[in-house]
């Protein structure tokens, strides 16, 4: 018999917590594709958010580093500069990189770190339970915002790559999604591009990927990447934001 | 007013209500994240002000802001989010602020567990932050206490111009129990015009600030900061004595939900008729020091029993305050695991037995 | 008098829901009680549980490790709590999702068809949880019946339908327990 799917080689035989029809496992397979198509096993180190993602580091077979709640990016940088010839990643939530950890993603992209960051943006806050998170849609409901998301007295949600491109120093940010097949090897495309950045020790590398929490959106798998399609897709458009080719 | 079964986490949020409290400032974090949801409610209604902070630095600064401007304010959190308020709790002590904060506490160092844990008792004793100041810090052991000390911490807040926080533990905050948030009365906030920065109208300038260019005026101040925590030793003290009145041979010491154990498990050894008290500290600090001293002067107390969700944090203070006089034991259960009555009666027979010999 | 009910089930079975009711028509009744749920990771899809603990004296420890009452309304969590029964205690099992007779013969075990119940009279399984609160009531001396009765109708007071159903699931879940009580 013919082998045409296994299990990636960098990932560990762990059966995921996650939620049914969470994009967060997707998002952690590709990435560990990556690093077996690359043949980077045995030089990659991961750094782990506080989040629903925070046991990443159960289910990748690399190296692996658990920072305090969105200090990933500053963990790495500590870790690159003193091994320049690790391949380093940080795999965050939006509320932990778009909210607590706002200063230290802005930051290791303006000085230019090299290293990748993949950036689920789900919305909302999972592990939690559901509470607002700064990329919330306006009038979207959630635990801490019962009569859903007032632009008004919680702003608007924050675009990170948009605003991550603003930076004058060299990098690679782009936007992909999770919602679709299609849109998974869209996805993945990004990621290998920004590992390659990283590993051609070009730039910061800055991946946000669309996911769904079908458990706090309240909504079913199927339905949940039909909401994203049509409430997150209008405001996050998908792209390559900056490269360092740019300018 | 009928007896309300709630939630610990929601009850701090209703009571800080009933306190007169208009503003929380907050970021989620389990096992406490239930007193934002609640007040993200309830603070609507009630035309107060919540914002969900982008983090609990941000979320402490605010009350900071808040505080100077002269509201009633407050924040909750669990562990790791009261690490990073330190640096804000010692600027608040610094510039004489009052506000309340509250660490519902879970298992640490680092990112630990959800589950209970009383492991912040240095934290919060000792003070988080840099700097000579403390907070006052008061334990409560049940959601209706919870509720009450919510309410009495603004005015004491307000009497010393320093924070107080209210320590808990996650299973303090989780559970529900009746509560009656008449059993204790709001009292309204002293007038704040002689030092909150509500705008210089018709009075001189205001200025919160804990910065001192000479040292002689910081001295000065720091000294002025000791006198306060000294009336607050004098003054605010609290404790329950529980199965003390018949010269108890063996004394427990335990405070929140380690104190309900403990209380079980006396029940149950005094029906075999041992000789068991318990102290149960509800201010750590001010800590009842006095109490406790004399209880080891006692000639019918053989010796003390220290029960805590820690490696033994409060068991210093025990320690000084006895001055090891008598023997001081040990019993905890640590990471999330709270001691069952159980182990804790074969610990307490254990120690009562060694008494006898 | 002091009873310590520890009610298991799956998380969404409305098991925490159950407890809430009892807690709460134990306080009408004049007793102290406290509700402790489990709370944590276990949450997600594994077993959910919380324990009520009623009294006529304030309740000193919520932790309760061998309750005299147990309900288990799905097989993990009777594997998980068959044998915490304090001797001379209670154990209720939901039958509709589990074929087993426990082999301990120091208490008293009844066996109820929750969602059977709730499925014979609303169509659906998803009032097990009330069924089992009736059976609760009806096979021991917790409350009196009009005291769970007045809950249950308080709660659903705004959806008079649903109301309906859920008290004639709770009154045969209640006449199932009395009945279960005898044969066991
Ligand atoms: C200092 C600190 N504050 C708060 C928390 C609680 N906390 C854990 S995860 C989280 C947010 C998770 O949301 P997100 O980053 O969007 O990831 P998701 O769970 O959605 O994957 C929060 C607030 C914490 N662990 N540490
Ligand atoms: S809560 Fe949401 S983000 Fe977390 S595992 Fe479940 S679906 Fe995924």
């Amino acid at each position: 018999m013919k082998t045409i799917f296994t299990r990636p080689d960098s990932m560990t035989e762990k059966v995921t917590h996650y939620c049914p029809g969470c994009t967060h496992g997707v998002a952690h397979r590709m990435v560990a594709e990556i690093i077996d198509e690359f043949g980077i096993k045995d030089r990659t180190l991961g750094f782990a958010p506080v989040g629903c993602s925070v046991l990443i580091y159960e289910y990748m077979d690399t190296d692996y580093q658990q920072a305090a709640h969105g200090r990933a990016p500053a963990c790495a940088t500590g870790a690159k500069r003193v091994r320049p010839e690790l391949i380093v990643y940080t795999y965050q939530g939006d509320g932990d990189l778009a909210s607590i950890g706002t200063a230290e993603i802005i930051h290791a992209a303006n000085r230019g770190e090299k290293f990748t960051v993949v950036f689920i943006n789900n919305a909302i806050y999972g592990m939690t339970g559901g509470q607002m998170a700064p990329t919330t849609m306006p009038g979207q409901r959630t635990t801490t915002s019962p009569m859903g998301r007032d632009v008004l007295s919680a702003g608007h949600p924050i675009r990170m790559s948009e605003m991550l491109s603003t930076l004058r120093t060299p990098a690679y940010v782009v936007r992909a999604s999770l919602h679709t097949p299609y849109n998974i090897i869209q996805s993945k495309k990004a990621l290998r591009q920004a590992f390659q950045y990283q590993m051609d020790n070009r730039c910061f590398s800055f991946v946000e990927l669309l996911s769904t929490c079908p458990t706090n959106w309240g909504i079913t798998p199927v339905g949940s990447n039909k909401w994203l399609e049509e409430n997150m897709l209008p405001y996050y458009p998908l792209g390559v934001f900056k490269t360092p080719d740019d300018e | 007013m009928a007896k309300l079964l709630m939630k610990g986490a929601e009850a701090i949020g209703e009571a800080a209500i009933r306190a007169g409290c208009t503003a929380y400032f907050a970021y989620p974090i389990t096992p406490q994240s239930e007193v934002a949801e609640y007040l993200s409610k309830r603070l609507a209604e009630v035309g107060g002000t919540f914002v969900q902070a982008e983090s609990e630095v941000a979320a402490a600064q605010m009350v900071y802001g808040a505080a100077g401007a002269g509201v009633r304010v407050f924040t909750t959190s669990s562990s790791p989010g009261v690490s990073l308020m330190a640096e804000t709790m010692s600027y608040m002590a610094g510039s004489e602020l009052p506000a309340v904060f509250v660490n519902i506490m879970r298992a640490g160092p680092g990112l630990g567990g959800i589950l209970p844990c009383q492991s912040d008792y240095n934290q919060a004793t000792r003070g988080a932050g840099h700097g000579d100041y403390s907070f006052m810090i008061i334990a409560p052991s049940t959601v209706q206490e919870l509720a009450d000390w919510m309410i009495r911490a603004f005015p004491l807040s307000e009497k010393y111009r320093n924070p107080v926080m209210i320590v808990g533990d996650g299973l303090i905050a989780q559970m529900m129990e009746p509560v009656d948030f008449d059993a204790v009365k709001a009292e309204e906030m002293p007038d704040v015009e002689g030092w909150a920065t509500t705008g210089a109208k018709n009075r001189p300038r205001n200025l919160i600030n804990s910065l001192f260019l000479d040292p002689l005026k910081l001295e000065e101040f720091n000294h002025h900061l000791k006198e306060k925590y000294e009336r607050m030793a004098r003054e605010e003290v609290r404790y329950e004595n529980y199965m003390m009145d018949d010269e108890p041979e063996l004394v427990c010491v335990a405070y929140g939900t380690t104190a309900r154990i403990v209380k079980t498990a006396i029940d149950v050894l005094r029906a075999e008729g041992l000789k068991i008290g318990l102290i149960r500290p509800i201010t750590l600090l001010p800590f009842p020091k006095d109490i406790l001293r004399a209880e080891s002067e006692k000639p019918h107390v053989k010796g003390f029993a220290v029960v805590e969700m820690s490696n033994g944090q409060m068991l210093d203070d025990v320690k000084w305050a006895t001055l090891e006089r008598k023997p001081v034991s040990f019993f905890s259960r640590n990471g999330g695991i709270v001691p069952n009555p159980e182990e804790t009666v074969e610990f307490l027979r254990k120690e009562y037995e060694r008494t006898q010999k | 008098m002091l009873n310590e009910v520890t009610l298991a089930g799956f998380g969404g079975q409305g098991i925490m829901t159950t407890g809430k009711f009892l807690a709460e028509a134990a306080l009408e009744q004049g007793h102290e009680v406290a509700w402790v749920p489990s709370y944590g990771p276990e949450m997600r899809g594994g077993t959910a549980y919380c324990t009520v603990v009623i009294s006529d004296r304030p309740v000193g420890s919520p932790i309760v490790n061998t309750p005299n009452i147990i309900v288990a309304m799905n097989l993990p969590s009777y594997e998980k709590f068959e044998n915490a029964v304090k001797p001379g205690g209670l154990l209720l099992i939901n039958s509709s999702l589990m074929d087993v007779r426990s082999e301990r013969t120091d208490i008293t075990q009844v066996h109820i068809p929750c969602n059977q119940i709730s499925i014979d009279l609303s169509g659906s399984g998803r009032s097990a949880n009330i069924s089992v609160l009736g059976a609760l009531i009806g096979c021991t001396n917790l409350l009196p019946w009009e005291s769970i009765e007045r809950v249950v109708t308080e709660k659903f007071a705004k959806k008079p339908k649903v109301l309906e159903m859920n008290l004639k699931i709770l009154r045969r879940g209640y006449d199932l327990g009395v009945e279960g009580l005898k044969g066991s």
